[in-house]
């Protein structure tokens, strides 16, 4: 298939990765060439064949809701780079 | 000394030749010196580990009988696996400044079985990469030819036990970076089954496909450490909740008798060294009375493009947490919320990591899905498949584990197919999630070469046996490069 750099930089927007110019190109001339080896699976005739999401088919265990942890918000907070009241302070995510 | 096994330096600790303190000073001495030239350690814990050494040492004095396994004994981390208080980058500047708040199930289970934690080695950035060139610390060099990359992406690791600098280390396998490096380095590593070893703590690369295991320079001691790294956990979802094994039982079984398949599009296209030197490892597990059968893994081709649709998807989907607001890297002065996410993963993710993150990204966006992850995931059927059907004709399967021994540093890093090449024979187990093995079978110009031995799920016993027992019969697994003595 062929992708444009256009394709490369709106893939690259909704993965918010922001890239210059040049890295824009050089990333276009390596993905293109990293599909037309993809691409080989076209080819393949999956018909009636199952999907495989994970090695293990068996479905997911349960546990029980139940307080396992212990309170280690101290320990936490000595790691935050930045905090305040006993809260972490992040970039304002909402606008 | 350094370049004695587990094995030899459990038996020497428990004889009291040598205090536990003795062997970690010494390894700590070794890393001071080496280090700087093969850039395997991204972190040296020397206070910590010289402090575990005196409670261990004092510990065998005051109840040897009551000894952990492994007491005393140093290793190191690959720097993926979280350690408590200490730094843990995954190789990026993206956790550059991420100290751990607890310790991974694995971290927790080796310091159980006795084991003292040296450090943390230097890898592929989250894991992605084949030389270990594509770390934000820089690239670790082969201590065979310092020349050459060591694999990838537990580099650091493999490079590490191989020069001597710690006698055994963890590290985690995705697509082959477990096995790859221990082919390029000469030594012994082990991808278990899939959910054998818990992954609680283990940064994430590609969650349907990661695995951590050991390396250390034989199966012997691989099988040592295994014991202390498998096992069920709770905190791991996918973790296997089966009895435990003791995975030195069957080293010394006789592997007469098992069928030993030799798949037929593994050996096509060889170079003739790689194929004289393979066939000489399988000429010794003939002679301890294996029978060597043809099979046919149908699918095999698809086994790159496979992975390559599926690891980045997973990895675009785990790495998005990194987004310069909670921890790691996060860019300075950003004008609003998307200049933030933007500059943040564009300067704190490396050249490797945001092409995957745009594969993955691609491939699950809408329009492209099914083409293109839908149909990765029925030839990962496939695949899967093959390894069943075989699996009913014989015990184990043999390969190469790399189609060539070290490249030089540099020689493929702007070919990232080419690159990808190297993993032809590794992805496909990842992919089936299945057991497999790389030991060292011989040299080419120098430089080592691996054979990988591939099991049915659960086998790593008969793996761990029938590399055990060719490792009585050949002494390419005692072989050191004379530069690092």
């Amino acid at each position: 298939m062929t992708l444009s750099i256009k394709k490369v930089q709106e893939t690259a927007y909704l993965a918010r990765i922001a890239m210059s110019d040049a890295e824009l190109n050089r990333c276009h001339h390596e993905i293109e060439q990293i599909f037309t080896l993809i691409d080989q699976l076209q080819a393949v005739d999956t018909k009636g064949i199952t999907p495989l999401a994970h090695p293990q088919a068996s479905q997911q265990r349960t546990v029980a809701d139940t307080v396992t942890e212990t309170d280690q918000h101290e320990k936490f907070q000595a790691l935050a780079p930045a905090k305040q009241l006993g809260y972490y302070l992040v970039p304002q995510v909402i606008e | 000394m350094h370049f004695k096994s587990l094995t030899e330096l459990k038996l020497a600790l428990h004889k009291k030749d040598l205090s536990s303190h003795e062997l970690v000073s010494h390894y700590l001495k070794r890393i001071e010196r080496f280090n700087p030239e093969l850039n395997t350690f991204i972190t040296v814990t020397s206070e910590s580990a010289l402090q575990e050494a005196h409670k261990a040492d004092a510990l065998r004095a005051r109840d040897p009988d009551n000894a952990p396994p492994l007491l005393g004994l140093p290793m190191a981390h690959k720097d993926l696996f979280c350690t408590d208080g200490v730094k843990t980058s995954c190789g990026s500047k993206m956790l550059d400044n991420f100290i751990a708040p607890y310790d991974a199930t694995v971290v927790r289970q080796c310091r159980d079985a006795g084991l003292i934690t040296l450090g943390k080695t230097n890898m592929d950035e989250f894991a992605m990469g084949s030389s270990n060139e594509n770390s934000f610390y820089g690239p670790v060099a082969n201590p065979w030819n310092t020349a050459y990359v060591p694999g990838g992406s537990s580099g650091g690791s493999a490079a590490a036990v191989a020069a001597g600098l710690i006698p055994a280390a963890t590290g985690s396998d995705t697509g082959g970076s477990i096995r790859q490096p221990a082919a390029l380095c000469g030594i012994t590593g082990l991808k278990p089954t899939y959910g054998r070893v818990s992954r609680y703590g283990m940064v994430a690369f590609a969650s349907s496909l990661d695995q951590g295991g050991p390396f250390a320079k034989s199966a012997e001691d691989v099988a040592l450490l295994l014991n202390a790294m498998a096992g069920f956990d709770e905190r791991d979802s996918t973790s296997l909740n089966v009895p435990a094994e003791d995975y030195t039982q069957h080293l010394n079984r006789s592997i007469a008798g098992l069928k030993i398949g030799l798949p037929k599009e593994y050996f096509k296209n060889m170079n003739a060294a790689m194929q004289k030197t393979l066939d000489e490892a399988l000429t010794v597990l003939e002679k301890l009375g294996a029978t060597l059968v043809e099979i046919s893994l149908p699918h095999a081709d698809l086994a790159i493009p496979t992975y390559y649709v599926l690891a980045p998807a997973e990895c675009s989907s785990n790495l998005s947490r990194f987004d310069g607001v909670r921890y790691g890297y996060r860019c300075e002065n950003p004008s609003d919320l998307n200049d933030l996410y933007l500059r943040s993963r564009g300067e704190g993710f490396g050249t490797e990591v945001k092409r995957r993150i745009l594969i993955g990204t691609y491939v699950l966006s809408a329009g492209y899905y099914d083409a293109y992850y839908l149909q990765a995931q029925k030839t990962r059927q496939l695949i899967k498949q093959d390894f069943d059907d075989a699996f009913k004709l014989v015990d184990a399967i043999a390969s190469p584990t790399t189609p060539t021994p070290a490249f030089k540093i540099g020689e493929k890093a702007s070919d990232p197919v080419t690159m990808y090449q190297c993993d032809i024979y590794t992805l496909a187990l990842n992919l089936a999630g299945l057991p497999g093995l790389s030991m060292p079978a011989g040299f080419i110009d120098g430089l080592p070469v691996g054979l990988q031995l591939m099991g049915h799920y659960r086998q790593e016993s008969k793996l761990l046996n029938i590399a055990h027992q060719y490792q009585c019969h050949s002494n390419w697994h005692c072989q050191h490069p004379t530069a690092m003595e």
